[in-house]
């Protein structure tokens, strides 16, 4: 992974100091609210209803053992044991206090992290596949663009006040895991007919209030001119995006309003000015950086067996959770490892102190020292030899971690919602409680198959509702808490905004409607139909029927 | 009977307080001055502001609660939840 260099430690040592003067002078009373809040906010540090909450970035999700464990320790010293992982693939913690804020950062310093580029209206931390740098269908490691694209635009001038936040995504793999078509920019690694390898371009997808699908923009930029066509991209949306209404201010709504073509020829248009003269990243810039993301050293002969066949027929969660959480890798005899941070009735994402350091030692001990967030907020260990699956399952299970559910209906993704969160609408994280706890049982999810259940807990959409199989919208209706129902969302390479299904639920039914839901499809599929494509062919009719017949 | 009190999160770490007698701030809805009417209302507010000046807490605003029950709680959802904590995740030193 990427180390910083003296240039990284002395920025981020830097900054931990300005902050700690701005702090103090907030304390003092030299600095108003006003003038002290965009300053927190470009330190991750949020003010939610019951205290501060600071967001700490993962860059592209990569991590390794000892920031894991310095999370932990931050988690204990100045915080209630636990920390949250979001969507974002970023931790929060959900009760600092403001003096010892800069401590924290300067803790998280000593350990190359930090917690900028977290908010703000500025180049947030990039997306990429968690499974990057393992993945068995991988064409190259997205890793190393989304650091390029880190450094590029870290504290960059021309884009740090955009008119709003955004987000880029790289995969590097076959699969998109990086929900590619609902970031601001979409970056997806190919090969093109002569073997050189680029990236499609696509621009424009987003959730929120407005949600969109990414339109694709280039079919093909060679890798390296990446930089001079975001900039171009950049560009055009800095001068043109809106800054009157932040509901419109995002670049989806420009891609919509001028149409996808327009805006293509206009960034071509820059591009094309642009690129003359710009001075692309050297060959020694980039052979340095991708070194960062060599291959960790693997064993060629790790294929051999020892016991794993004997321990999967002896023991069925054993064999469950291989099944669920034990992706191919691309190196024979290795695993690719996804540690479910949704237990059955638990907070989806969140982690306390005692399992960080299980899963620190577990990425030592196992994984090469590599660790991932996901945004499906859960962790992975990406380098695991097959022959140590069955050690790495027992201590997992030893310690809450080996729910065999990844991919399944208590997969849940739940932002925090009103329990935490101050623009919240209503309560996520119980309604995601209690379809864990009625769909608890295991065979019944296996069942049930591949199924993306999606919570937010308002339209701003951090709960990624909008692309869930199933999504759920809280709001609020007169007083109380409704819960609106889509169907038929999805993230992956043939993205889909999901349909209304109707009226919204209170939170009593929900847990109901939801299971109306699943017993619509178990009804209705062909064999091996999985959800999302049931929901395809089928269409809302059945599912509405059910629902508002029953409720 | 409906009644308004002030809250507010505390500067230093940005705890749910309620504004309580002699200008000072407390943890718990019980501590709240009451108002019961606009003019004690805007009173309220006016005394919050000071603590602002004085860096106390950040963004006061009025919120309407009953005491129906004998015990103050607050009308919306939202501010029942800022009352009494997440479900989850809650220690001692947080709850009422
Ligand atoms: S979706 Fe709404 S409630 Fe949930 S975290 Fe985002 S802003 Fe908060």
């Amino acid at each position: 992974m990427y180390r910083y260099d003296e240039f990284d430690q002395t920025f981020v040592r830097q900054r931990v100091a300005q902050f700690r003067d701005q702090v103090a002078r907030r304390l003092s009373g030299d600095l108003s609210e006003e003038e002290f809040k965009p300053l927190r906010l470009m330190n991750g540090l949020y003010l939610q209803l019951h205290a501060y909450m600071l967001r700490v970035a993962i860059p592209y999700g990569t991590f390794c053992s000892r920031q894991m464990r310095q999370l932990a320790d931050i988690s204990r010293h100045y915080d209630r044991g636990y920390g949250h992982f979001t969507t974002r693939q970023n931790i929060q913690f959900n009760w600092v206090k403001l003096d010892e804020v800069p401590d924290i950062l300067a803790a998280l310093a000593e350990v190359e992290m930090h917690a900028i580029q977290t908010s703000g209206n500025c180049i947030r931390n990039v997306t990429a596949d968690p499974f990057a740098g393992a993945a068995a269908d991988e064409i190259e490691d997205a890793r190393i663009w989304c650091e390029i694209i880190r450094q590029w635009s870290t504290l960059h001038p021309e884009f740090s006040f955009l008119p709003r936040k955004f987000k880029i995504s790289v995969n590097g793999a076959i699969e998109d895991r990086a929900a590619l078509r609902v970031h601001d920019i979409g970056l997806q690694l190919k090969q093109n007919d002569t073997g050189e390898i680029g990236f499609e371009v696509m621009v424009g997808g987003g959730q929120g209030r407005t949600p969109m699908i990414a339109k694709s923009i280039r079919s093909f930029l060679p890798k390296e001119e990446l930089l001079s066509y975001l900039e171009s991209i950049l560009r055009v949306y800095n001068l043109l995006g809106r800054r009157d209404n932040k509901y419109k201010a995002r670049i989806k709504i420009l891609v919509h309003d001028l149409g996808a073509e327009t805006l293509a020829n206009m960034v071509e248009r820059e591009w094309q000015q642009l690129r003359e003269g710009y001075v692309n990243l050297p060959d020694s810039e980039l052979a340095r950086i991708a070194c960062y993301f060599a291959p960790p050293d693997l064993e060629d002969a790790a294929e051999t067996d020892n016991g794993l066949d004997r321990a999967r027929r002896a023991n069925g969660q054993f064999e469950s959770w291989l099944e669920h959480n034990v992706n191919a890798h691309k190196q024979p005899g290795y695993a690719i490892v996804t540690i479910s941070l949704k237990p059955e009735g638990g907070v989806p994402g969140d982690i306390d102190a005692d399992q960080m350091e299980v899963v620190a030692d577990l990425a030592q001990r196992f994984s090469h020292d590599e660790l991932r967030a996901t945004y499906q907020q859960n962790l992975v260990l990406p380098h695991v030899r097959k022959r140590d699956l069955h050690v790495v399952w027992r201590l997992l299970a030893a310690h809450g971690l080996s729910t065999a559910n990844h991919g399944l209906i208590s997969d849940i993704i739940a932002c925090p919602g009103m329990d935490y969160c101050s623009l919240a609408t209503a309560r996520s994280i119980p309604v995601a409680q209690s379809i864990s706890q009625r769909f608890n049982d295991l065979t019944r999810q296996k069942n049930i198959g591949d199924l993306r259940l999606n919570i937010s807990g308002c339209i701003n959409a951090c709960g990624h509702h909008h692309v869930g199989h199933i999504g759920i919208l809280g709001l609020e209706k007169n007083g109380a808490e409704n819960y609106q129902i889509t169907l038929g969302g999805r993230s992956d390479r043939s993205a889909a905004i999901g349909e209304i299904i109707g009226p919204a639920f209170s939170a009593e039914k929900i847990a109901d409607a939801v299971e109306t839901v699943i017993d619509t499809y178990l009804d209705l599929r062909q064999p091996g139909e999985r959800f999302v494509d049931a929901y395809a062919r089928l269409g809302r009719g059945p599912f509405k029927e059910r629902l508002y017949a029953t409720h | 009977m409906k009644l308004e009190i002030v809250s507010a999160n505390r500067l230093t770490d940005g705890r749910v307080v309620y504004l309580s007698h002699g200008g000072r701030w407390s943890e718990k809805i019980v501590d709240g001055r009451t108002a019961r009417n606009d003019k004690e209302s805007a009173a309220l507010l006016t005394e919050a502001e000071a603590s602002v000046a004085k860096c106390l807490v950040i963004d006061p605003y009025l919120l309407t609660i009953s005491d129906e029950t004998g015990a103050f709680t607050a009308m919306r959802l939202r501010e029942r939840i800022r009352q009494f904590g997440p479900k989850v995740n809650q220690t001692l030193d947080q709850s009422v």
